[in-house]
C-alpha cells in the first residue's frame, strides 16, 4: 500500500524459506562464484590429500633435478635444491590453509562474540570493548608482527593467530551493528516476554542476523590472510623445513634467471586463490545488498491501446487501463480495465484495501510507475493530451507544472540534509526561474497559505525539527506552489494522527475551494472520502467496484463489496457485553 | 467493577527516560493509575507521543520504571529481576501493532509458536500438539506450521502473533495497536476473533488504540492518554459517546465517519470546539 511495490501474489510464488537457501543458490547462479567456489574446494582437497597424491616428498631432493624445466615424472620441473616443484606446490597448501584457518577462527572467536554482547547489552560493556577494538586498529599491523617474529622465531601459527587478533575489530563491528539493528525489533522484545532467557534470544534470534555478513567478511579476510602469509613467507619469514607458497616464490626469485618457470607456480596458485576468495565474498555481499545478478525483469510489451480518443472532455480520463508486472514466465496484472474521469475542480476520492492497485493506478497517472511495471493498455488523457504518448521530458516537466503530487510518508520525502526553505525554493527557481529573493518570498508565503504559524522559522528548520503534521503541510506547500490544475494525494494523512489528519483535511479543502483544483485522494479510509470528496472509486484486486457520487455510494451502496467494506468499519452500534467470570481450564 | 482485588493495578507509574549527558530525563509518563480486571478488556486511546505505548511497555518489563508500582494478581512486578520476569512469562503476553516486524522472518511458524513452549520448558511433543492447538485457535491451516511469515497476508501475521501471546495461556495480554496495520475487512475480523478469544479464556487486554470507534466496540472501559498522562477514564460507552475531557471530545471528532452528511455536521461542531475551548490546556 506504501510505494508502488508489486503485489503479494508475486512475492508469494517464490517465497521460500530465504535464510536457509538463499545464500548457496545465489552462488550458483553465478558462474564466476561457482568457479571460484570450485577452486577453493579444489584447493582444499588437493592440500588435505597431498601425501597421497604427490608424486615425491616435499623436502626430497632428486639428484640432478635442479632448475630444471618440466619433463617427464616432474610435471612442473625442479626448484633450485632439486626438490619436485608439484610434490611442493601440493604440500605447500596446507600450511598456507592452516594458517588462514588459524586467522579466521582467532578473529571470529575474539571478534564476535565480543560485538554480539556490545550490540546487545550497550553500555559499559560496549563502551570498554569498542574502546579495545579502536586500539588493534591503530597498531601497525605489519610491525607488530614482525615483532612477534623477532620476539619467538618464525612460526607460522603464532604469527597468523596475532593476524587474527588485528583482524578481529572488523568482526567486532560487524557484529555489534547487525546485533544493535535487530536489538529493537519487535520479535526480539516479543521473545523476551516469551520468557526467553537472554543467552537463547542471542542464539536463536540474533545470530542468524549476524551469520550473513560474517561469511562475507571471513571471505574477504581468508584472502588478506592469504597474502600475509605468503609475504611473510617470502621474506624468509617463515618455518624453513615446511614448504609454502611464499616460500616458493622466494625460492623462484633467487634462481630467476637461471630457471624463470619457478615463478609461476607458486604465484599462479596465490593470484587463483586469494582471487576466488574475493569473488565469493563480492558474490555473498551483492546477494545480501539484494543486487543478485542483473535481475533479467524483461520488459513486458504494453499490447496496443484500446480506442483512441474518448469523447469524454474531463480534466482527467482513464479508460482500460491495464497495469502488468514480470511474474516467473507471465505477466501478473495488478491493474485490470481501470477507468474513470475527473473534472475541473472535482475531488474525486479512489479508494480500495492493500492490493487494490489504487495506488498503482495513481502512479501509472503520475508517470512514476516503477521501471519493471508496464502499462499494457488503456488510456490516459490530461486536459485534451495523450499523457502515454508523451515523452519522460513532457510528462516530468507536466509534474511540475500542471500535476502536482503528496506522498503518504511526509518525512522521507523531505531531504534530511537540506532546510525546509531550500528544498522549497530549489524547485521554485528550477521550474518558474524565480530568483533567488523572489523564491524566498514565495516560499514564505507559500508555508503560511498552508498555516505554518512561524513561516520564517520553518523555512530555516531541517526535517527532523518539525513535526509529521508539519511536514505534510509543507509538502503541500510545494505542491500547490505550481498552481496545479490536479493534485493527487497518496494516503496523505494515513500516517498522521487523527487530530493532525482533521487538520491537514481542512487544509486540503480549503486550498482546493480557493484554488477550484482538481483533486485525486487515494486512500484506504472511508472516513476520508466523505469528508473530502465529491464522487468516489471503489477499487478491489485491480478493478473499479463501484463508481458515483459519494453521498449516494455511502447511503446506498450497489455492490455487494462496497456494503460489506461499509459494514466493516467500526460504527459503535456494538458494545461489549459486561464481564462474565470464566473459570480457568487449562488445556494441557 | 467488582471489589476484589484486580488482575493488574498500576499506581502512580512514572517512566523517564534518561536523556544523555546531564539534562533532565523525558518524563514520558506521570503519575499514571490503572486497574484491569480479570476477564475485562480496557482500552487505551492516545495520539503517537502520548506515551500509551510505553504504559504498554512498562507492563512488559520493556520499558524502566522510575516510580509508582505495577501489580499483577496482588503481586509487585515493577521491579522484578530477570529470573522473575522470565516466571511472568506464562501470565503477561503482547501482542503487538507490526505483524510484518514482530516475527523472525527466518523462523517457521512452527518453531515462532512452539518458542516460548519450549522455553517454559515443555517437551518437544508437546509443544507440537500446542501448536497445532495454537493453530486452530486463531482459524489458520495445520500446515501453516511449515512455512514462513512473508507467505502469509498481514492479518495472518496477526494471527500468528495472537496464537504466540496465546502459547502459554497468559492471564493478561498487552495489545499494541493490533489492528492498525490491517486493512479494514481484516481488522473486524481479527477484532472478532480476540473479543471470542476473550469469552472463552477469561483472559484480560490492555488493548491500546487510537482509533475510539473500535475502542468502543472492543473494550469494556477506556482511559484516555494525552500527553503523558491520563485525562479522563470510564466506561467505554460513556467515554467514547459523551466524553467529558474536552480533548477526548476533539479526539471523537476529529475521526472522519463514513457518512458524509453526519461528518460534515461533525466538521462543523469540530470547529466550533476549537473556538470555544483551547484543547491543550
Amino acid at each position: 500500500m506504501t510505494s508502488p511495490s508489486p503485489i503479494a501474489g508475486v512475492v508469494a510464488a517464490t517465497a521460500t524459506d530465504p535464510a536457509r537457501r538463499g545464500v548457496l543458490r545465489v552462488l550458483l547462479r553465478n558462474p564466476l562464484a561457482l568457479a571460484s567456489l570450485v577452486v577453493l574446494v579444489l584447493v582444499v582437497v588437493v592440500s588435505i590429500a597431498a601425501p597421497l597424491l604427490a608424486p615425491f616428498g616435499p623436502n626430497e631432493v632428486v639428484p640432478g633435478l635442479a632448475r630444471q624445466g618440466p619433463e617427464a615424472g616432474h610435471l612442473l620441473g625442479g626448484d633450485g635444491a632439486g626438490r619436485d616443484v608439484l610434490s611442493r606446490l601440493l604440500f605447500a597448501g596446507r600450511l598456507t590453509l592452516i594458517g588462514t584457518v588459524v586467522t579466521l577462527v582467532v578473529a571470529v572467536v575474539v571478534g564476535v562474540p565480543a560485538g554480539m554482547l556490545a550490540g546487545y547489552y550497550g553500555s559499559w560493556w560496549d563502551s570498554v570493548s569498542s574502546w579495545g577494538a579502536n586500539i588493534v586498529i591503530a597498531i601497525p599491523g605489519m610491525v607488530l608482527l614482525l615483532a612477534v617474529i623477532a620476539a619467538i622465531g618464525p612460526q607460522t601459527i603464532p604469527v597468523m593467530a596475532m593476524f587474527g587478533i588485528l583482524l578481529s575489530p572488523g568482526f567486532f563491528r560487524l557484529a555489534r551493528t547487525a546485533v544493535q539493528n535487530v536489538r529493537n525489533e519487535l520479535y526480539v522484545d516479543a521473545a523476551r516476554v516469551s520468557g526467553l532467557s537472554d543467552a537463547r534470544i542471542i542464539a536463536r534470534h540474533v545470530f542468524g542476523v549476524v551469520r550473513g555478513p560474517l561469511i562475507i567478511q571471513a571471505s574477504f579476510s581468508a584472502g588478506a590472510a592469504v597474502l600475509v602469509q605468503t609475504g611473510l613467507q617470502f621474506l624468509g619469514l617463515g618455518e624453513q623445513g615446511t614448504p609454502s607458497w611464499g616460500q616458493m616464490l622466494s625460492d623462484a626469485f633467487t634462481n630467476i634467471y637461471a630457471a624463470p618457470h619457478l615463478v609461476f607456480p607458486p604465484g599462479i596458485t596465490i593470484a587463483i586463490t586469494v582471487a576466488s576468495l574475493a569473488l565469493v565474498g563480492n558474490a555473498l555481499r551483492d546477494s545480501v545488498n539484494g543486487r543478485s545478478a542483473p535481475s533479467r525483469a524483461r520488459r513486458v510489451p504494453p499490447e496496443a491501446p484500446a480506442d483512441p480518443t474518448p469523447d469524454d472532455t474531463s480534466l482527467l480520463v482513464v479508460r482500460g487501463m491495464q497495469i502488468g508486472y514480470p511474474a516467473g514466465n507471465g505477466v501478473s496484472v495488478v491493474v485490470d480495465d481501470v477507468g474513470f474521469s475527473i473534472a475541473a475542480g472535482e475531488v474525486v476520492g479512489l479508494v480500495g484495501e492493500s492490493g487494490s492497485g489504487k495506488s498503482q493506478t495513481a502512479f501509472s497517472i503520475l508517470g512514476l510507475l516503477p521501471p519493471e511495471a508496464s502499462i499494457r493498455r488503456g488510456i490516459v488523457h490530461f486536459d485534451g493530451r495523450d499523457l502515454l504518448a508523451a515523452s519522460p521530458t513532457e510528462r516530468a516537466r507536466l509534474r511540475g507544472s500542471r500535476i502536482a503530487y503528496i506522498p503518504q510518508e511526509p518525512m522521507s520525502n523531505l531531504d534530511p540534509s537540506f532546510t525546509i526553505g531550500a528544498q522549497l525554493t530549489e524547485p521554485l527557481r528550477a521550474v518558474r526561474g524565480l530568483s533567488r529573493s523572489a523564491a524566498r518570498a514565495r516560499a514564505l508565503e507559500l508555508l503560511e497559505e498552508v498555516g505554518i504559524a512561524d513561516p520564517a522559522r520553518t523555512f530555516a528548520s531541517y526535517p527532523h525539527q518539525i513535526s509529521g503534521g508539519m511536514a505534510q503541510r509543507v509538502l503541500i506547500a510545494g505542491a500547490v506552489s505550481c498552481d496545479p490544475a490536479l493534485l493527487i494525494a497518496d494516503e496523505p494523512t494515513t500516517a498522521l494522527d487523527v487530530t493532525v489528519q482533521a487538520e491537514i483535511l481542512d487544509l486540503l479543502r480549503r486550498l482546493q475551494e480557493e484554488r477550484g483544483m482538481a483533486v485525486l485522494l487515494v486512500t484506504h479510509n472511508f472516513g476520508v472520502v466523505a469528508d473530502l470528496c465529491q464522487r468516489v472509486v471503489v477499487m478491489r484486486t485491480g478493478r473499479v467496484v463501484e463508481e458515483g457520487d459519494v453521498t449516494a455510494v455511502f447511503a446506498d451502496p450497489r455492490e455487494d463489496y462496497t456494503k460489506q467494506l461499509l459494514s466493516a468499519i467500526p460504527n459503535g452500534t456494538r458494545l461489549r457485553a459486561p464481564v462474565v467470570p470464566v473459570s480457568r481450564r487449562k488445556t494441557s | 467493577m467488582n471489589t476484589t482485588e484486580p488482575l493488574l493495578r498500576i499506581e502512580d507509574l512514572v517512566v523517564t527516560y534518561r536523556a544523555s549527558g546531564r539534562r533532565a530525563g523525558n518524563r514520558v509518563l506521570d503519575g499514571i493509575s490503572l486497574q484491569i480486571g480479570a476477564g475485562e478488556c480496557v482500552g487505551l486511546v492516545g495520539e503517537s507521543g502520548s506515551g500509551k505505548s510505553t504504559l504498554g511497555r512498562a507492563v512488559l518489563g520493556l520499558a524502566p520504571v522510575t516510580a509508582g508500582s505495577i501489580s499483577f494478581d496482588g503481586r509487585r512486578i515493577d521491579a522484578l529481576g530477570r529470573r522473575g520476569r522470565r516466571a511472568l512469562a506464562a501470565d503477561i503476553q503482547v501482542v503487538f501493532q507490526d505483524p510484518y516486524t514482530s516475527l523472525n522472518p527466518s523462523m517457521s511458524v512452527g518453531d515462532i509458536l512452539a518458542e516460548p513452549i519450549r522455553a517454559a520448558g515443555l517437551k518437544r511433543v508437546h509443544a507440537a500438539s500446542r501448536v497445532r492447538e495454537l493453530l486452530e485457535q486463531v482459524d489458520l491451516p495445520a500446515d501453516a506450521e511449515s512455512r514462513f511469515p512473508r507467505q502469509f497476508s498481514g492479518g495472518q501475521r496477526q494471527r500468528i502473533a495472537i496464537a504466540r501471546a496465546l502459547a502459554l495461556e497468559p492471564r493478561l495480554i498487552i495489545c499494541d495497536e493490533p489492528l492498525s496495520a490491517l486493512d479494514l475487512s481484516t481488522q473486524a475480523r481479527v477484532m472478532d476473533l480476540l473479543i471470542g478469544i476473550q469469552e472463552r479464556t477469561g483472559v484480560s487486554y490492555l488493548f491500546i488504540s487510537h482509533d475510539l470507534q473500535v475502542v468502543r466496540e472492543m473494550c469494556h472501559r477506556v482511559a484516555v492518554m494525552f500527553r503523558g498522562r491520563l485525562v479522563e477514564t470510564g466506561e467505554a460507552d460513556q467515554v467514547t459517546a459523551s466524553p467529558e475531557h474536552p480533548y477526548t471530545r476533539q479526539l471523537m471528532l476529529a475521526a472522519p465517519v463514513a457518512d458524509p452528511v453526519v461528518q460534515a455536521e461533525r466538521r462543523r461542531e469540530r470547529s466550533r470546539l476549537a473556538q470555544t475551548v483551547n484543547p491543550a490546556a
